[in-house]
């Protein structure tokens, strides 16, 4: 019935600000450990790096493939990216390309980047990482371990981001969790399947071609707490985001409690005192000044870009 | 009648009002062997785009193999594409799967036939390009030259009925320029090719097409286009 | 032959445009926190929110209308928070009959939901008007003074700078799947293949993308290096931000204060 937005990418709005901005520091440190462990890893020359394969996840994403009834699976790409470049890499190449659609193209907010960055770049790396390593371990190295651990690593990624994207909205009031999650969590179990297809491509293009990129030979293992911090946020999204929608009033018992709700939790129509603003004795008349001053405001700027015009126009005549 | 391909009065323009292509008429008839000439930004790619219906009629007529690419159904504009062979000047543009063999089965596969008749394609193909061995091979790890006879037999896989070619001779050492130019002497299709290789047009292609700015503006038979030293400069062209 | 990859920046000379992108990075995302600030049913506040957008986008000269039908992008996403129209509890609105359920809207969640939506698009508005009104380097410089780190801004440097080079390769890629995507009129054929080769095939794009782009970032690298790159990212220090945009910076960081004032007091 409900058929909730194919795509993660938040806009502004939609996140209450204190989840707006909490999400913004956790993401701002973990880019910050990225840009030092990769300048560490590969030195001077992740900068064109990062550069060239931050616009080949961007460009990446155009390529499609019909799936069914007109829809069509495309890229996504952080798993992508962690399973060649690391997670760390992928976190920063997917910084990158999140920064960019939100700043130029509007895919996405300002406000809500660290959120979206969060969940795209951050989550699904790390979680992509865990899973495509596991596996890759598990299977001793071999095709099935690579190709399985890809699609599941994708697929896995796509979920879990979504999860963490209901649980933003649902914290924020936006969405009730009982709602968001099920809706996201299971258009992106669907969409995640794209995102496995069009990995395990990949995969076995790069496969053929330049098995080392894969890691096999002596590629620089992420260390163990990467791989922790991967299996820890897939398992407690896994199991929070149940047991939140199992419980919406929970959830927004916490965020009442933390004050994340508290511009939501008002009503300003029977709270307003009539004290506000002087003169003004009810919400209805400031909603009417307002609507004066706006109008007012907008007037003059066209009326003063009309004016400044006429008499460029005169100057020149 | 029914000419390989007959454009009337073709003009494009693309998103951002640059116009490509400013009224272009030219019609091959089946089996004519014809090179399409003209500098950078001519607009021989854009018309070539057009011929499998990459890019839309905007204004004008293109009809391909018979069908109107103007205003056909999905059905007849895959028709046209398989029967127009494109071979893009970029192999690697082409060469997309992990092996050789799975990229010249592209066009078959996606046509749904039975797995038989696509290995019996696809190694019928290989043969015709010369590159027999290399079905089990890696796209990514051959010469330019072995990328653009492979590119050229991800088309013929598909049996078309008319040949085109972006600068097939583009980018490749003497020994590979000439290995490609046997190759396209004996391919039987109709076949119009854009190039800036003019030995070769006058080796290979009865007639010649000039663009220049987005206009024919010269078509005719090889030899004398390319005797006309005035139109080769005047159209920012070399005698050979 | 390029797809032009459309870059939003639309040259002009209005003051928007003139506007010292480092004010405009600041101002923009004051505007956005703003309004993200402005509680549920502040009506007034995001009239008058309403009314600067509109004004920036007059004086930018881009078009009103063409900046207002870009805004509606995030519609979409509004789907995602029609259910509060009848989950927050409160004064029954109206009723609407879904099968054999009867939701009941709240006058609450109504106004929370028109309020999500109205900040949305707002907030995209000031963003569709400073990406169309400043160039992407000047963007580059704003970063730079708002003290993200260098590293970052020259991995955004470089990848727009190749983003239309990327977007081309994949286009040509699209183009000749495309132009091998025939099929013969014969009966009882199928064409398309099965959803799994599709993805494989898409999938097997991508890393030819991935693989040529990990080349050419190894030749631009050398091509860095060649002319003395060492790792390091120089750039000349940023100009003072001139007195005339300063002003113009404080006096719209104090009218967006005085705009969130008004938001705390009508929703205290």
């Amino acid at each position: 019935m409900l058929a909730s937005p194919a795509q993660l990418h938040i806009p502004d709005g939609f996140l209450s600000t204190p989840v707006a901005i909490l999400f913004w520091i956790l993401s701002a440190i973990v880019i910050a450990i990225a840009l030092r462990r990769v300048n560490a890893d590969l030195g001077e020359r992740h900068v064109p790096m990062m550069g060239v394969l931050a616009a080949c996840i961007f460009a990446g994403q155009m390529l499609n493939f019909a799936v069914a009834g007109g829809t069509s699976g495309h890229l996504l790409g952080a798993a992508l990216a962690a399973i060649l470049l690391g997670p760390w890499a992928a976190v920063l190449v997917m910084t990158s390309v999140l920064g960019v659609q939100a700043l130029i193209f509007q895919d996405g907010g300002l406000l809500a980047l660290g959120a979206n960055i969060f969940n795209m770049g951050i989550i699904g790396a790390f979680v992509g990482h865990f899973a495509y390593t596991t596996l890759r371990r598990l299977s001793g190295n071999r095709a099935w371990g690579i190709f399985a651990g890809g699609f599941i690593g994708a697929w896995l990624a796509v979920v879990i981001s979504a999860l963490a994207c209901a649980l933003q909205l649902a914290l924020s009031g936006t969405s009730p969790a009982n709602i968001a999650v099920p809706a996201m969590g299971g258009v992106h179990v669907l969409i995640g399947i794209g995102e496995g297809l069009i990995t395990v491509g990949a995969l076995a293009f790069i496969y053929v071609a330049r098995r080392d990129l894969l890691g096999i030979g002596e590629g620089k293992p992420a260390g163990k707490a990467v791989w922790v911090a991967g299996l820890v946020i897939a398992l407690a999204l896994a199991i929070m985001s149940p047991l939140a929608s199992a419980h919406p009033d929970g959830l927004e018992w916490v965020a009442e409690q933390a004050g994340f709700l508290h511009q939501a939790a008002s009503a300003p129509y029977s709270i307003i005192p009539d004290y506000v603003m002087p003169g003004v004795s009810n919400e209805a008349l400031a909603t009417i000044i307002a609507g004066i001053v706006g109008v007012v405001i907008v007037a003059a700027v066209v009326g003063a870009l009309a004016l400044s015009r006429r008499n460029a126009q005169g100057k020149t005549q | 009648m029914h000419h390989s391909i007959h454009v009337d009065d073709l003009s494009f323009k693309y998103p951002d009002g640059y116009p490509a292509l400013k009224g272009v008429s030219i019609t091959i008839a089946p089996g004519e062997k014809v090179a399409l000439l003209g500098r950078n930004g001519a607009g021989k790619s854009t018309l070539i785009l057009h011929l499998n219906g990459i890019f839309p009629v905007q204004q004008g007529c293109a009809r391909v193999c018979g069908i109107d690419l103007k205003g056909c159904n999905k059905q007849e504009l895959a028709q046209v594409r398989a029967a127009v062979g494109l071979v893009f000047q970029q192999p690697d543009d082409q060469l997309f799967s992990p092996t050789v063999f799975d990229d010249v089965a592209f066009g078959p596969i996606y046509q749904g036939l039975p797995e038989q008749v696509v290995r019996e394609r696809v190694t019928q193909a290989l043969a015709d390009v010369h590159m027999g061995e290399f079905s089990s091979r890696i796209s990514h790890h051959l010469s330019v030259g072995q990328k653009k006879r492979i590119a050229i037999a991800t088309v013929l896989s598909m049996q078309p009925e008319v040949l085109v070619l972006d600068e097939p001779t583009a980018g490749l050492d003497p020994r590979g320029r000439r290995e490609l130019i046997n190759l396209l002497r004996e391919l039987p299709q109709t076949m119009l090719v854009s190039t800036h290789d003019l030995r070769m047009a006058q080796e290979l292609f009865p007639r010649s097409i000039i663009m220049d700015n987005g206009c024919v503006v010269a078509d005719g038979a090889t030899q004398a286009l390319l005797a006309d030293d005035v139109l080769l400069q005047a159209h920012g062209l070399e005698h050979p | 032959m390029h797809i032009h990859f459309l870059d939003p920046y639309e040259p002009g000379n209005s003051p928007i445009h003139a506007l010292d992108a480092r004010v405009k990075f600041v101002l923009t995302v004051t505007f956005i926190l703003t309004t993200s600030l402005a509680p549920a049913g502040a009506w007034p506040v995001y009239i008058l929110l309403f009314a600067i957008s509109i004004s920036v986008i007059v004086l930018s000269n881009l078009g009103v209308g063409t900046v207002l039908k870009r805004a509606a992008v995030a519609i979409p996403f509004a789907l995602a928070a029609l259910p509060v129209l009848f989950t927050v509890k409160g004064e029954s609105l109206f009723m609407a009959q879904l099968g054999f359920v009867t939701l009941t809207a709240s006058v609450e969640g109504t106004e929370r939901f028109f309020s999500i939506l109205l900040k949305s698009y707002i907030s995209l508005q000031m963003a569709i008007t400073l990406a169309s009104s400043t160039p992407f380097p000047q963007l580059l410089m704003a970063m730079r003074a708002v003290k993200i780190p260098r590293l970052l801004v020259a991995i955004f440097g470089l990848m727009w700078r190749y983003l239309f080079v990327l977007a081309d390769e994949a286009t040509r890629l699209l183009r000749a799947r495309a132009a091998r995507s025939g099929a013969v009129p014969q009966a009882g054929l199928k064409t398309g293949g099965s959803i799994v080769w599709r993805g494989k095939v898409a999938g097997g794009m991508a890393g030819n993308l991935f693989l040529r782009a990990l080349d050419r970032s190894d030749r631009i690298y050398a091509a860095m290096a060649a002319r003395g790159y060492d790792g390091e990212v120089r750039g000349f220090a940023l100009p003072r931000v001139p007195v005339m945009h300063q002003v113009v910076l404080i006096a719209g960081l104090i009218v967006l204060a005085a705009l969130f004032g008004l938001s705390r007091l009508l929703g205290a």
